[in-house]
């Protein structure tokens, strides 16, 4: 009688793995970081050509979205994202804001005269701490806000295919 | 193409060799005194079978056949030879191949070793046997055929995963498998003697070779895994709780159990319940390790094949098996009252009683850290991962105890030992503790528990030695893999102590100033070899007087598109510098990372002398 009990319940435990490994088998087992809307850091700085001090607040205020662009003129591929950038600044539903990182006020100048103006706004980020507290890891990265949260963050130069996804999220 | 089609017409022919061996087999249980030689024939027809299958895989890598979709996921006509061959093993099909190969061959030797045995007990092995063969032969043809014909024929094949390309990692499938295969033996073996009640000391004399064999093996299989982590992967560490190398571990830890409780069976005839049970348990979790690793199941650093059907055809084959073997231990296996030997509370039996409890219990823990997470995921669908702090702190703390009970427990007699002459035994330990108590206190560490830790690890270690000596070198094998077990417990414990690490970003001619040592990087050189580019960076590590000179690599492969990192190794007797260079995006900054790592030469030491043991005690015994 006893070994029948014993023998019954190793047999509903087996059962019950079986199961559990056979759903298992059909959840992907790829992992996948969940993807967290955060809020956007508070924060004020300086902007570019007036300098004056602005609060977060006051930029990403407006229902729009915006799209924050970390920058430097020493960046290489900064340059070739460049004509993205202004192309998408022809769309009115976006307003982009630049953070010019760690860079020299002349060769920021000359770099934005090269190659034209896409930004709304600039703000400067002399030291760096700006772009860490937006929780970038280097240059160029570029921040998707909509009422400010991060909605996408795009580590790297944007590419043709980075733009559609932008612009599909904006429609 | 010619190759690939007789590998897989012998494979088809070999599952058809299945029947008239399942026939010849049933009907010489119940006739004949003697075994059948129509048996052997036709298994040795079938194993004829196999290894032809298996050679027209292999010349298919070597001759490059891109027909073969196999060969064309796997190699590419640039590859060197020696990994073309070993490209063969390295993938999911060839794998399962080799798995049938090693099956068919085991068994082979199996029926012509045990020639002075039951014949029925044979006869049944061989049967039970072959429900595993039939079933890796099914699952071969159907869900995982290494023969598939390719049409259009490609020109060039995707190439063979450059981390895969390692000499150590070559030969660490084959020894690994003939270690997991060797378990199927005795799973067999053990279904067929519980049925006949023939669980007695002559199968235990037998069997023990079988243990033995796959025990070496999978110790060695494991020790090349292992190695080739730590040059290769380049993450500086040897064992990293990956559920693959957890995989490995656990019918690791059974079997070493096994091992010790069949020695109680052979000489006193006890145990039996452990044995049986112990047998199973060993099979079974080699097969759930091939079950994890080849459905996709788990998250791991190795990336094999990711087919639900697969991971559907072992699980459901997996567990057949474990209810055919509960369901013999159930109605066959009697616990025999009157027979049952009484042993006395210190003794030889005592001690391995408790070791295998302590070991049982080890196996808990690694088995709930690997499979636990997967419980998790489809029950909660929350995602966890389980780290090597998990398994630190369940299994640390009774190592201790485990540690001196294995200095103690070769050193009682069986039955009942008596404590006269055995002050030895603690003024040896008294020395181990305060020997480590002075090496520990100035280190800067926990000092209570690393002073008994590595107190009880020392004393292990001399009473072995002792042992060793004072028994004139008579129980040579047992002295060796224990104190091969001390030396890597404590090759590991200080290894964990003094290592250091230094992770900085540095660019060409920069140079990172520490109070002990300096790091310069002089220079970056950039060669195109056959089939990557290499960046081959210098180093020169300022330490004391002395100077090294380190080169880690970045590869860049083209077959396929994939970036590895080299990490340059100064191997020495105590303490080995491990570089590894890494790109950072979009700058001239390298990432560098620079380790200290003592006795990683002397893990590996303890674990061959672990194996060594193994095989003295195997080339010693009479029957082999």
């Amino acid at each position: 009688m006893k070994s029948r009990i014993f023998s019954f319940l190793a047999i509903v435990s087996l059962l019950l793995v079986f199961t559990i490994f056979y759903k298992g088998l059909n959840k992907s087992s790829f992992y996948q970081p969940k993807i967290e809307v955060k809020n956007i850091p508070e924060f004020s700085a300086i902007t570019f050509f007036k300098k004056e001090e602005v609060s977060s607040k006051n930029i990403f205020e407006k229902n729009k979205f915006y799209l924050l662009n970390i920058w430097a003129s020493w960046c290489v591929p900064c340059k070739e994202e460049h004509h993205l950038l202004i192309n998408l600044s022809k769309n009115d539903q976006l307003e982009i804001i630049g953070l010019n990182y760690k860079d020299n006020f002349k060769n920021a100048q000359n770099f934005l005269s090269e190659l034209g103006n896409p930004y709304e706004k600039i703000l400067i980020d002399k030291d760096g701490t700006k772009a860490i507290e937006w929780g970038a890891f280097g240059v160029p990265e570029t921040f998707l806000v909509f009422q400010n949260k991060i909605i996408k963050k795009f580590i790297g130069p944007l590419n043709i295919k980075s733009v559609e996804e932008i612009k599909k999220i904006i429609q | 193409m010619l190759y690939s089609s007789i590998g897989y017409y012998s494979l088809i022919f070999g599952l058809i060799t299945s029947l008239p061996i399942f026939f010849f087999s049933i009907k010489n249980l119940r006739n004949n005194k003697i075994l059948d030689n129509k048996i052997i024939n036709f298994s040795f027809i079938q194993l004829f079978l196999v290894i032809i299958s298996f050679f027209g895989l292999i010349l298919s890598f070597v001759f490059s056949d891109f027909s073969n979709e196999t060969v064309f996921n796997n190699s590419h006509t640039t590859k060197p030879l020696f990994y073309k061959i070993s490209g063969t093993w390295g993938n999911h099909e060839g794998s399962l191949l080799l798995w049938l190969l090693v099956l068919n061959l085991f068994i082979f030797i199996f029926l012509i070793k045990s020639k002075n045995l039951l014949k029925n007990y044979r006869i049944l092995t061989l049967l039970f046997q072959q429900i595993i063969i039939i079933g890796f032969f099914i699952f071969l043809i159907k869900s995982s055929n290494p023969f598939n014909y390719l049409f259009p024929i490609p020109n060039e094949g995707l190439g063979l995963n450059p981390i895969l390309q390692d000499p150590a990692l070559a030969i660490h499938p084959p020894i690994l498998y003939l270690g997991y295969v060797g378990t199927s033996i005795i799973f067999s073996s053990v279904l067929a003697a519980t049925t006949l009640n023939y669980v007695t000391k002559i199968w235990a004399n037998h069997i023990k070779n079988w243990i033995l064999v796959s025990w070496i093996f999978l110790t060695l299989g494991i020790l090349l895994g292992s190695i080739w982590a730590y040059y290769e992967l380049g993450w500086g560490g040897f064992w990293f709780w990956d559920p693959v190398e957890n995989v490995s571990l656990m019918p690791w830890l059974a079997l070493t159990t096994l091992l010790h409780c069949i020695s109680v069976l052979e000489k006193r005839s006890t145990l039996r319940s452990w044995v049986i049970i112990l047998s199973i348990t060993t099979f079974t979790l080699s097969m759930c390790g091939t079950f994890l690793v080849r459905s996709g199941i788990l998250n791991s650093v190795h990336t094999f094949a990711n087919d639900p059907e697969r991971g559907l055809f072992i699980l459901t084959f997996l567990f057949i098996l474990i209810f055919i073997s509960l369901f013999i231990f159930f109605v066959f296996h009697k616990t025999d009252k009157q027979n049952s030997i009484s042993f006395s509370l210190i003794s030889k039996e005592t001690f391995i009683l408790i070791n295998n409890w302590f070991m049982m219990y080890f196996l808990s823990v690694v088995l709930i850290g690997t499979v636990y997470p997967i419980f998790l995921d489809v029950i909660s669908s929350e995602q966890i991962s389980v780290g090597p702090p998990f398994y630190h702190k369940l299994i640390i703390p009774f190592l201790i105890p485990f540690l001196i009970f294995m200095a103690i427990g070769p050193q009682l007699k069986w039955i009942k030992s008596e404590l006269e002459g055995k002050l030895y035994l603690i003024i040896i330990f008294i020395l181990s503790i305060l020997m480590s108590f002075f090496i520990v206190k100035n280190l800067g560490v926990k000092v209570l528990l690393n002073t008994v830790l590595i107190g009880s690890a020392f004393y292990l270690f001399f009473i072995t030695i002792k042992d060793l000596f004072s028994k004139k070198f008579k129980k040579i094998s047992q002295n060796l893999s224990h104190l091969g077990f001390s030396l890597l417990i404590l090759s590991i414990l200080f290894n964990n102590i003094f290592s250091k690490e230094v992770i900085t970003n540095l660019k060409v001619g920069e140079k990172f100033n520490n109070d002990k040592f300096q790091i310069v990087f002089s220079d970056l050189k950039k060669k195109e070899e056959k089939n990557y580019i290499s960046f081959k960076g210098y180093f020169l590590i300022k330490e004391n007087n002395f100077e090294d000179k380190l080169e880690p690599e970045l590869r860049v492969y083209n077959q396929p598109n994939i970036i590895t990192s080299e990490a340059d190794i100064k191997i020495s007797f105590l303490s080995d510098k491990f570089i590894t260079m890494n790109t950072v995006q979009n700058e001239e900054y390298f990432n560098i990372r620079y380790q200290v790592k003592p006795f990683i030469l002397w893990i590996w030491i303890s674990v061959l002398l672990i194996s060594l043991g193994g095989t003295i005690s195997l080339l010693n015994r009479k029957n082999l």
